[in-house]
């Protein structure tokens, strides 16, 4: 396997999200763990930017990073036992471990098998987000999506009013 | 893929940039901490009860109706870059969503859930 | 001397190869250097222009502003900040280092990243990222992490207040301004900020100076200057999020607030103003960087002068007009002009050749005609309801302090 910048540049953006990730389970501080939440979340924009996936990159850190972060960082900075959580080890953790371990047996088979190994990025074409928004727009399209979208955006706010007005 | 390597590089100078200075900072000035000097700062008595706020709801309503209209205009954007190409139908079909989420909005406001108490 | 910025890079890359450097170093090679060559300049620039506002706040203010240190006060900045640098940087008890140390940087960070994106030239531009717009405003929300990390790690209950309703004010203006930018991306049809600045044969605040409007109100309020400043308000909860930041940890704060209102008027210039379009900016691209600095300087300009007369806002006011007025107005706006271009593109099919021509003024003239009157429209039934609004206010607090008793006894 030849090391290109590319390699380089997926190892980073992977062991931002991994070690992210790791971050969040295994801090006891709540804060920090929101924090290393952000970067996991950061490693994932990169690797959808190296992916060729600018616009879902951008997505991702308009609306990830920036609200719901924000949200989640709200909620934990406003309650009452913050720091130092005792000891909350949960007891059913082998099995936990288990069930972790044969999900990734089973999706990185699939992933193999399917792949062999190899990272097929397919030509994109320069205007895909004009073609996104054709699609939307468009019978044979994704208008009903589209649509859907709106109305479960709009019951989404209506819940939440409903749930944080009690 | 090479657009994005001035943002990268750009990325960790502006991290940097910041840095030395209070570093510099750190290393040129004075460092005096004494137990009043390093206390928190509760205009000018002592501090009373721990560190947390009383949680308004306010602040996180206004941050989640911010994320409902966060996603409905990321949505918009893909549907305005290909607004020259597109028949009156598709205009017709993001003015739907947009309307839908207005309604969203009216709802909150009609409910109080606007306003900063 | 047409085209210096192409003439410069060709030899630089040129110099690179002849030493036997692969293409992906001279990509590093002239990334660094453009890096730091913003970084630098924008720190210079950072210096010249607060030394600019604060003399202009000061005339306006009807007193000289700084003037002892280096003719005209010139030096003034340069004073302060070697101050700042030799102040001890106070940590407070019980205060997070690591989100302490980092949030001022992000900060500033996310104001730097900006300028990646603005093109200074038809041929000068960090990276034309063809995201470009949607980039600017994912970076811009990266600072309201930083204000939270930076009101936590204090460990002091104001600047946590502080840094909530900071928080709860940027992202509720992030909703506005994402709206207006919708406009520049319809009317050029791309989102690459060097594709709507070509597209501008009619600059678009002329042809939807409202959506300019909202965006740059929108815009102004994110960055938390006045009338919208009552984040950091002297008589507001202390300092707000920075209250524990002094020394330089503070001075990064105070960096960042200004390049941001500088950069925030690059943006509003380049993306409604035309950027570095002008008079012959295509045929010599040298010229472009000259429109483009005046343009941004004239809209920094507006804005200090609106820090400088316009009194500050109640945080429950700026609430209300981001949510029940400019909100309601960009979505208004948006569904009237985008129906009704397209409406009269189909209409005026026959009549007008080209109704979507993009970056010639003639062609465009037709569309600028609809769009302003579709604005016109919209602004004044806005002035309208806002009168009718003001009005009933008014009767209401009329009748709350009436004066009738004292009428009664005077009458008797």
């Amino acid at each position: 396997m030849t090391i290109t910048p590319v390699t380089i540049a997926f190892a980073i953006m992977a062991i931002f999200a991994l070690g992210g990730g790791l971050g969040v389970v295994a801090n006891r501080n709540l804060v920090h763990a929101a924090l290393f939440l952000v970067l996991s979340l950061f490693g994932i924009a990169g690797l959808f930017v190296l992916l060729e996936a600018p616009f879902l990159a951008a997505v991702q850190v308009l609306v990830y990073v920036g609200a719901i972060s924000v949200l989640i960082t709200i909620t934990i900075m406003v309650t009452r036992r913050i720091m130092g959580i005792t000891e909350t080890i949960n007891r059913q953790w082998p099995v936990a471990a288990i069930a972790a371990a044969l999900t990734l047996v089973t999706l990185g088979f699939v992933i193999l098998s399917q792949f062999s190994g190899q990272m097929p990025v397919a030509d994109v074409p320069p205007d895909t987000i004009a073609r996104m928004g054709a699609a939307f727009a468009s019978h044979q399209g994704y208008m009903l999506p589209f649509e859907v979208a709106s109305v479960l955006l709009l019951a989404a706010l209506i819940g939440a009013i409903v749930v944080a007005r009690d | 893929m090479s657009e994005w390597t001035f943002i990268a590089l750009l990325f960790v100078i502006s991290l940097v940039t910041p840095l030395l200075p209070i570093i510099l900072g750190r290393i040129l000035g004075p460092h005096k901490p004494n137990a009043i000097k390093n206390d928190t700062y509760e205009c000018g008595i002592e501090t009373v009860g721990d560190t947390w706020v009383q949680f308004k709801v306010q602040y996180y309503i206004f941050a989640l109706v911010f994320l409902v209209f966060d996603i409905e205009v990321v949505f918009m954007y893909p549907w305005a870059v290909a607004y020259n190409r597109l028949p009156l139908f598709g205009v017709v079909a993001g003015v739907i969503f947009i309307v839908t989420l207005a309604e969203a909005l009216i709802y909150a406001w009609r409910k109080g859930a606007l306003e900063w108490l | 001397m047409a085209d210096v910025f192409t003439t410069i890079y060709d030899w630089l890359t040129g110099l690179l190869a002849g030493w036997g450097a692969s293409q992906l170093v001279i990509d590093l090679v002239m990334g660094l250097l453009g890096s730091i060559i913003t970084v630098v300049y924008l720190l210079t620039l950072a210096l010249v222009i607060i030394w600019v506002e604060r003399k202009f706040i000061g005339r306006v203010q009807d007193r000289i502003g700084p003037n002892r240190v280096g003719p005209w006060g010139i030096f003034q900045n340069i004073a302060d900040v070697v101050k700042l640098l030799f102040k001890e940087i106070i940590i407070p008890k019980g205060a997070d280092l690591i989100p302490f140390m980092l949030a001022p940087a992000i900060t500033v960070a996310s104001v730097f990243l900006i300028w990646a994106a603005i093109p200074y030239a038809r041929t000068l531009i960090g990276t034309d990222v063809n995201i470009g717009v949607l980039y600017l405003v994912a970076v811009s929300s990266l600072g309201v992490m930083a204000i939270l990390m930076a009101g936590w790690s204090s460990n002091n209950k104001y600047a946590l207040l502080g840094a909530f309703r900071a928080v709860a004010m940027l992202v509720s203006y992030e909703v506005p301004m994402i709206l207006a930018l919708l406009v520049p991306v319809i009317l050029s049809g791309t989102l690459r900020v060097n594709g709507i600045v070509e597209g501008q044969g009619v600059w678009y605040v002329f042809s939807m100076p409202l959506a300019a409007l909202i965006f740059y109100i929108a815009q102004v309020a994110e960055v938390g200057r006045s009338p919208f400043d009552v984040l950091e308000a002297e008589s507001e909860i202390v300092a707000g999020f920075h209250t524990e930041y002094s020394g330089m940890a503070f001075a990064m704060f105070y960096l960042a607030e200004f390049l941001h209102a500088f950069t925030i008027s690059a943006m509003t210039a380049t993306l409604f103003f035309g950027g570095w379009r002008g008079p012959f900016a295509q045929q010599y691209p040298t010229l472009g960087i000259v429109y483009f600095f005046i343009k941004t300087f004239l809209l920094y300009m507006l804005n200090v002068w609106g820090r400088a007369t316009l009194p500050r806002l109640r945080i429950d006011q700026i609430m209300s007009f981001c949510w029940k007025f400019l909100t309601p107005l960009a979505l208004v706006l948006l569904v009237l002009s985008t129906l009704v271009d397209k409406v009269a593109s189909i209409l005026l099919e026959d009549v007008v050749p080209n109704y979507y021509a993009a970056g010639s003024l003639v062609e465009m003239l037709p569309r600028s005609a609809v769009l302003l009157s579709v604005n016109l429209l919209v602004g004044l039934l806005a002035v309208v309801w806002i009168a009718r609004q003001g009005r009933k206010e008014r009767q209401r607090l009329a009748a709350l302090t009436s004066p009738a008793p004292i009428e009664r006894q005077a009458a008797r």
